[in-house]
């Protein structure tokens, strides 16, 4: 019966070429990821923009999983709501996923059961495919018969959705490089799955993907893989960190690409250490020792590391020691929900740790900036000598984005800053560490054993005066701390600029947002300005906030600030910095851990 | 405290090998109590720096916080220092080393900053092996926040207040034994004749060296009842054997009285020469030193002197296999694989 259903055509009627949204319902720990990932990336070989999102549990095995994905023509490929085809692989989650589907769209099931009558909606279509009885019949081993259950799906929907084979093909050729073997066996699943459609189905569906020529040189990868690859090229020779999710695949990235690039040729030894510490403190402890002593070093975590961290930070800081840190923004407050995103350590990392602080945070919206601000923090570490707290998110850092390629300059050195050499301190009379030579709060630092008897220093947490020298008097206190002022406001015009959407003012409205609202604040603001609603738009980058900022806010009277947190944080910020009337700087939030979505935004800005 | 510090040098001081005299190893005066026996452990640093001819600028010195972790102020003013946060020192010695291998890292910790809030910091920097000197100055007691008791108080030990200490001490010692530390000797402040060659062999030592010196605190707990007072140390005191550190090439001159001479070759040539004096005991046998201080314990003794060695110990370095160049000193040449190579990852990508 359900068959004959899906032998109808199309409930709607419309045709959805490029532009709909898939999603996979798994069992986490089935090895749905890989053929999920074929699917994904078969889309993008064929020149159509697409993005994929996991959302997982935390858990290792046997809880549900979805990967979602947007196919979307007009490379709007933030999240969202609603799902035009569901493939249910997952019992468990049944309920949801048939509720989830919108009218007219498609639900895709394992057929080997029989499917509840509470299951079916009058206004989808299912397709029944007996996956399962498939799988078991053409493979033997157990685990082939768990996998190619996924694979079978994939061809299925290559047939229902008018995917080129040859793209899966292609796709199948670069995963299985050097394990040819596995390449047939993953070809006859596919096969299968087309075959299946090609017997019971009418093919392809209204809903589907046409070839196009729209990716152009763009690369499909993850944020904390482009942010290990920049520690690798920004020069980082010491990374140490400590297990949690969504951060651990950025050092793990790093040790990945470093074991390739970074290795002696002659001696075979290593050139960058890579410690998996005790925990958090230990992480950043060990990362802040090697900042002092002239190496460039990087940690990598989420919240509840970054709250463990908070004491060193403070110390960096005050005993302006260079550290890159990255954290990975997860849903909190405590454990939160680790699998889930957010954007609510904004305030968290600019102030960090007790007493007066100020932290120079960086905020990358895609891969490429992942890559970018990554590479730029040791820069900005060593030159300001003072933390530098790099915030993705999970959204960022763990799905896979469709990005500009990488790209690196040749010509480029390392900005290390101001290190004196045994030759500078010769002609130096007497040095002081923490002495403002140049007026811009940047002091001179030296590294252990540069000469016998010039530039040694004692560096504590403690305060000090200008020479490093313990003191408690108020005025050397007070003077220090002025400086350190002075350094913030130095900083202001060397961290990444903001991104103005427009060359002059066109509205007297804006609206603001940073990191991965980028996504859906881009496609709103698209939709908003067909329904003749025009804004001025801004995207920071950093904190703090540059001159170029504070003239854009000071220049509007409306300004909605888009971020994914409870608190409005980034909001918050904006008026403590910049002294902003709070009146004029609307939030528009979304903080319930998944992406945030241009609907969100528009629902809040209408 | 030490409000003066004559500036008059006798013109004759000897000098080390490098030219030196002892002054050059000093550091600032001291702000302890006068009488600290952190003061002491201080100098002794200094003299043992002084007699191993050590650059004092290829030095650098580390610490938590209290008032042992100040010390490294008070000596090798012309080394970098680090005073970091409380019972964090081991992470910071950790990066500061793999930064840059060719330095001698000197780590000051006290009692409070490793058995309490730095324990899990102290465990792991063992495991690791860091290449470095650990010192804990150890007066069973929290100085710098006023005579609370520390977590290596004995069980019973009075503290000047008056209040006795129920709980069992961390032996720091054994633990450090027990968790695979290649080199654990435990001293006492006022026994520099001991403590000089200890940390010279310490200073020598290829891997983590651990010395737990018993270093009393004149203020809070230097009272009858503490065991962690001078005249506890004194009368408690059970040595494993008189030690010298014997340099390289130098002929072992010094003579002995009766009993059993060893003499352990370190890994350089130079070597710890002893007189045993508990014949159940082999430093280089991990059983019999913590045996060795157990039954020290039972008796109401400190075990003072080398308590276990492992000469050919595989340091961090040496696990992580880093390059022979201090990372510190690579530049973008090495560090960077240029454009080309990214051009190829983003391939990979596609
Ligand atoms: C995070 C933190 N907690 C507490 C303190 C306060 N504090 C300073 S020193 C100290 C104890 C030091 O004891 P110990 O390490 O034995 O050193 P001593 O002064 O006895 O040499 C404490 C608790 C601190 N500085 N930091
Ligand atoms: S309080 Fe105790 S440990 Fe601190 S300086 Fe005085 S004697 Fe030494
Ligand atoms: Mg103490």
């Amino acid at each position: 019966m359900l068959e004959s259903q899906a032998l109808a055509a199309d409930k709607t009627g419309t045709t959805k070429v490029n532009d709909f949204v898939i999603r996979f319902a798994n069992v986490n720990g089935t090895g749905s990821a890989s053929a999920n990932f074929l699917f994904t990336k078969a889309i993008f070989r064929m020149g159509v923009p697409v993005t994929p999102k996991n959302i997982f549990p935390s858990n290792i095995q046997g809880l549900p999983t979805w990967y979602e994905v947007r196919v979307n023509e007009n490379g709007w490929l933030g999240r969202r709501e609603g799902v035009d085809f569901m493939v249910c692989m997952n019992p468990q989650s049944m309920h949801q996923d048939v509720a989830c589907v919108k009218p007219g769209g498609y639900f895709l099931y394992d057929s080997s059961k029989h499917l509840h009558d509470e299951f079916i909606r009058e206004d989808i279509t299912y397709f029944g495919i007996p996956l399962m009885d498939m799988s078991n019949a053409a493979f033997t081993d157990p685990r082939q018969r768990q996998l190619f259950k996924n694979v079978i799906y994939v061809g299925a929907l290559s047939a229902l959705l008018n995917i080129e084979f040859t793209a899966l093909e292609n796709v199948l050729q670069s995963q299985f490089k050097g394990k040819e073997k596995l390449i047939s066996p993953n070809i006859k699943a596919l096969q299968m799955g087309v075959d299946y459609v090609k017997e019971h189905f009418e093919f392809p569906l209204n809903m589907r993907v046409e070839r196009r020529d729209l990716v152009k040189d763009s690369i499909m990868i993850d944020g904390n893989t482009a942010c290990g690859i920049g520690a690798v090229y920004g020069g980082a020779t010491v990374c140490a960190w400590y297990p949690i999710t969504p951060s651990t695949s950025t050092p793990e990235a790093f040790n990945e690409y470093a074991s390739k690039f970074r290795i002696d040729p002659i001696t075979g030894k290593k050139n960058y250490a890579f410690v998996q510490a005790e925990d958090e403190l230990s992480a950043i402890g060990m990362a802040i020792g090697a900042g002092w002593n002239g190496a460039r070093s990087f940690t990598a975590t989420s919240g509840p590391g970054v709250s463990l961290m908070n004491e060193f930070l403070g110390l960096a800081y005050f005993a302006e020691i260079p550290v890159v840190l990255i954290d990975i923004q997860r849903t909190g407050p405590s454990t939160g929900m680790p699998t889930r995103t957010q954007q609510s350590d904004v305030m968290e990392a600019a102030y960090a740790s007790h007493g007066d602080t100020k932290h120079i945070v960086l905020f990358p919206s895609t891969p490429k900036e992942c890559f970018d601000f990554t590479a730029e923090s040791f820069d900005l570490a060593e030159q300001l000598q003072t933390p530098i707290l790099l915030l993705s998110d999970l959204d960022l850092g763990m799905n896979d984005h469709m990005s500009e390629p990488l790209k690196w300059d040749d010509n480029r050195t390392f900005k290390r800053g101001k290190v004196l050499s045994a030759q500078d301190l010769e002609k130096i009379e007497n040095f002081g560490r923490y002495l403002d030579v140049d007026g811009d709060g940047i002091p001179y630092r030296t590294y252990p054993g540069t000469h016998p008897t010039k530039g040694s220093y004692f560096t504590r947490g403690t305060s000090k005066n200008e020479y490093a020298k313990y003191t408690e008097d108020s005025d050397s206190y007070k003077k220090n701390m002025d400086r350190l002022l002075v350094k913030f406001n130095t900083a202001k015009e060397m961290v990444p600029a903001p991104h103005f959407y427009q060359d002059e003012k066109k509205s007297a409205t804006a609206i603001v947002f940073y990191g991965t609202s980028i996504y859906a604040a881009e496609e709103a603001m698209h939709i908003l300005q067909k329904q003749g609603m025009v804004m001025d738009a801004m995207r920071i980058k950093s904190f703090p906030f540059s001159k170029s900022v504070e003239e854009f806010v000071n220049s509007h009277d409306k300004i909605y600030v888009v971020e994914q947190n409870r608190d409005a944080q980034l909001r918050s910020l904006m008026m403590i910095e910049m002294g902003i009337n709070p009146n004029k700087l609307i939030p528009v939030l979304n903080y319930n851990g998944m992406p945030i979505t241009a609907d969100d935004i528009i629902s809040q800005i209408k | 405290m030490t409000f003066y510090k004559p500036s008059f040098r006798h013109p004759e001081l000897p000098k080390n090998k490098l030219g030196y005299t002892s002054a050059e190893y000093e550091g600032v005066i001291s702000t302890l109590c006068a009488g600290c026996g952190h003061d002491s452990i201080s100098t002794a640093i200094v003299q043992a720096c002084f007699e191993l001819d050590i650059e004092p600028h290829k030095v650098a010195k580390l610490s938590g916080i209290g008032c042992s972790s100040k010390t490294p102020a008070y000596f090798l003013s012309n080394s970098h220092g680090f005073n970091s946060v409380h019972g964090r020192m081991p992470a910071v010695a950790t990066g500061a080393n793999l930064a840059n291998k060719e330095l001698l890292y000197i780590g000051v910790s006290g009692d409070g900053d490793s058995a309490s809030i730095g324990m899990g910091q102290f465990v792991h920097v063992i495991r690791k092996n860091l290449n470095m000197v650990y010192i804990c100055m150890n007066n069973g007691v929290y100085g710098l926040t006023k005579g609370q008791d520390s977590a290596t108080a004995d069980v019973g030990s009075i503290s000047k207040a008056g209040s006795v200490n129920p709980y069992p001490p961390i032996d720091l010692a054994s633990l450090a034994i027990e968790l695979g530390a290649s080199f654990v000797a435990q001293s006492f402040s006022g026994d520099k004749d001991q403590l000089i060659p200890l940390l010279k062999a310490a200073i020598n030592h290829p891997g983590f060296a651990f010395l737990n010196v018993v270093s009393p605190c004149v203020t809070f707990n230097n009272n009858p009842g503490s065991t962690k007072s001078y005249q506890f140390a004194r009368e408690h005191a059970a040595c494993t054997g008189r030690a010298d550190y014997v340099p390289v090439m130098d002929p072992i001159t010094k003579s002995y009285g009766e009993g059993e001479v060893t003499t352990i070759e370190l890994h350089d040539g130079s070597a710890l020469q002893f007189h045993k004096l508990d014949n159940e005991w082999n430093p280089e046998d991990r059983l019999s030193a913590i045996s060795a201080l157990k039954r020290a314990e039972e008796k109401q003794e400190v075990l003072t002197g080398l308590l276990y060695i492992n000469r050919n110990p595989k340091e961090l370095h040496n696990i992580l296999n880093t390059s022979d160049t201090p990372l510190n000193r690579l530049n973008e040449a090495t560090l960077c694989p240029g454009n080309d190579i990214l051009q190829d990852i983003n391939e990979g990508f596609r």
